[in-house]
């Protein structure tokens, strides 16, 4: 049961980008800013991704962590913030989907 | 992502401090906005709508696209009170997303027996709230009906600005209270947002129905917070 009223440190999104951030990593912030239909996680949720591939957090309860990590790299290299969109389209639906038949916007930025 | 925005999130969010993180999604820059802060036009419509309501979103505004991210402390309550209201209270809130803490420095009311999986303090509230004090996003519910335990909490409770302070006990006590509290140095404005007798109107008559009561008045309290303040500008 977390009846934390303080944050949950050792998990939350934000607070290890900041910690990473101070070791020296360099890390993207990727965040959920849209949602249609039925989509796993809120708008607002986070997932964070440093330049080794660790990441923390979710935009999708797991179903697209990956290509959302992937695109991150990217990201880190350029430094330009990209939108993502995911969607379930029956047939791709396991592939980089979602299953639930919601939709997803992802903006993905570096930190810094 | 702006280094600094993100250091100064954090250390609104570890402090219980309400903050929108703005984001420009055209060219990526970002700041911070604190409650209370003044943002005109839409965006600033639409930023207080994101501090009231807490809900994230993409808005339009001046021919740009923002994402407002709010970041809202966890709302809690604080029952002053280990008394079998708090008994019904306690699981309730819970349920309703609203984290109890209850405090009673009356060993004999304070069990975890009595009250399995709670947040328990066997200690006076001046003690307790020295350590966890309260703050806007805290509820706080007195209901001991001993002024030596609940008088302290309630100016404690007023002085934080709690969004929202309810006191057990009846017309003709709050009226001894607001003698007691006027005392104490509180103003008549800090008085009158006590709740006083204490929950909704609903005619409840048990226990459990007044903990119902107070849970849905706190309820209220919360979802209507700065309506009020709106209305009076209008």
């Amino acid at each position: 049961m977390d009846e934390s009223i303080y944050l949950d440190e050792a998990r939350d999104p934000l607070i290890i980008a900041e910690s990473w951030m101070k070791d020296g990593k360099d890390v993207a912030i990727a965040t959920v800013v849209e949602t249609w239909g039925s989509a796993p996680r809120p708008v607002g949720s986070h997932l964070v991704i440093d330049a080794d591939g660790n990441f923390h957090g979710s935009v999708s309860g797991g179903c697209v962590e990956g290509a959302v990590v992937t695109e991150a790299m990217d990201v880190i290299d350029s430094g330009k913030a990209r939108m993502l969109e995911f969607g379930v389209a029956d047939e791709t639906a396991w592939q980089v989907g979602l299953s639930c038949g919601g939709r997803i916007k992802v903006y993905v930025e570096r930190l810094g | 992502m702006d280094p600094y925005v993100l250091k100064t999130l954090n250390e609104e969010r570890r402090a219980r401090r309400a903050a929108v993180l703005v984001t420009d999604l055209g060219d990526g820059r970002d700041r911070i906005v604190r409650e209370g802060d003044h943002v005109a036009g839409d965006l600033g419509a639409a930023i207080a709508n994101a501090f009231r309501t807490g809900n994230s979103r993409s808005v339009e505004a001046e021919g740009r696209t923002f994402f407002l991210n709010a970041h809202l402390p966890r709302p809690r309550l604080v029952v002053v009170g280990a008394v079998h209201i708090s008994q019904a209270l306690a699981p309730m809130a819970r349920i309703a997303g609203y984290p109890v803490e209850i405090i009673d420095p009356r060993t004999a009311f304070a069990t975890p027996e009595r009250f399995p999986e709670v947040a328990l303090h066997a200690e006076w509230p001046e003690d307790v709230l020295k350590r966890a004090p309260l703050d806007s996003y805290t509820a706080l519910a007195a209901v001991t009906h001993d002024p030596k335990i609940d008088d302290f909490a309630l100016k404690a409770a007023l002085d934080a600005r709690c969004f929202y302070v309810g006191a057990l006990g009846s017309r003709k006590t709050h009226a001894k209270r607001v003698e007691r509290l006027l005392a104490l140095g509180a103003g008549a404005d800090q008085i009158a947002r006590i709740h006083a007798p204490i929950g909704l109107d609903i005619g409840a008559a048990s226990p459990a129905e007044i903990a119902v009561a107070v849970l849905a008045q706190t309820i209220h309290a919360f979802r209507s917070r700065g309506l009020e303040a709106k209305g009076a500008v209008a």
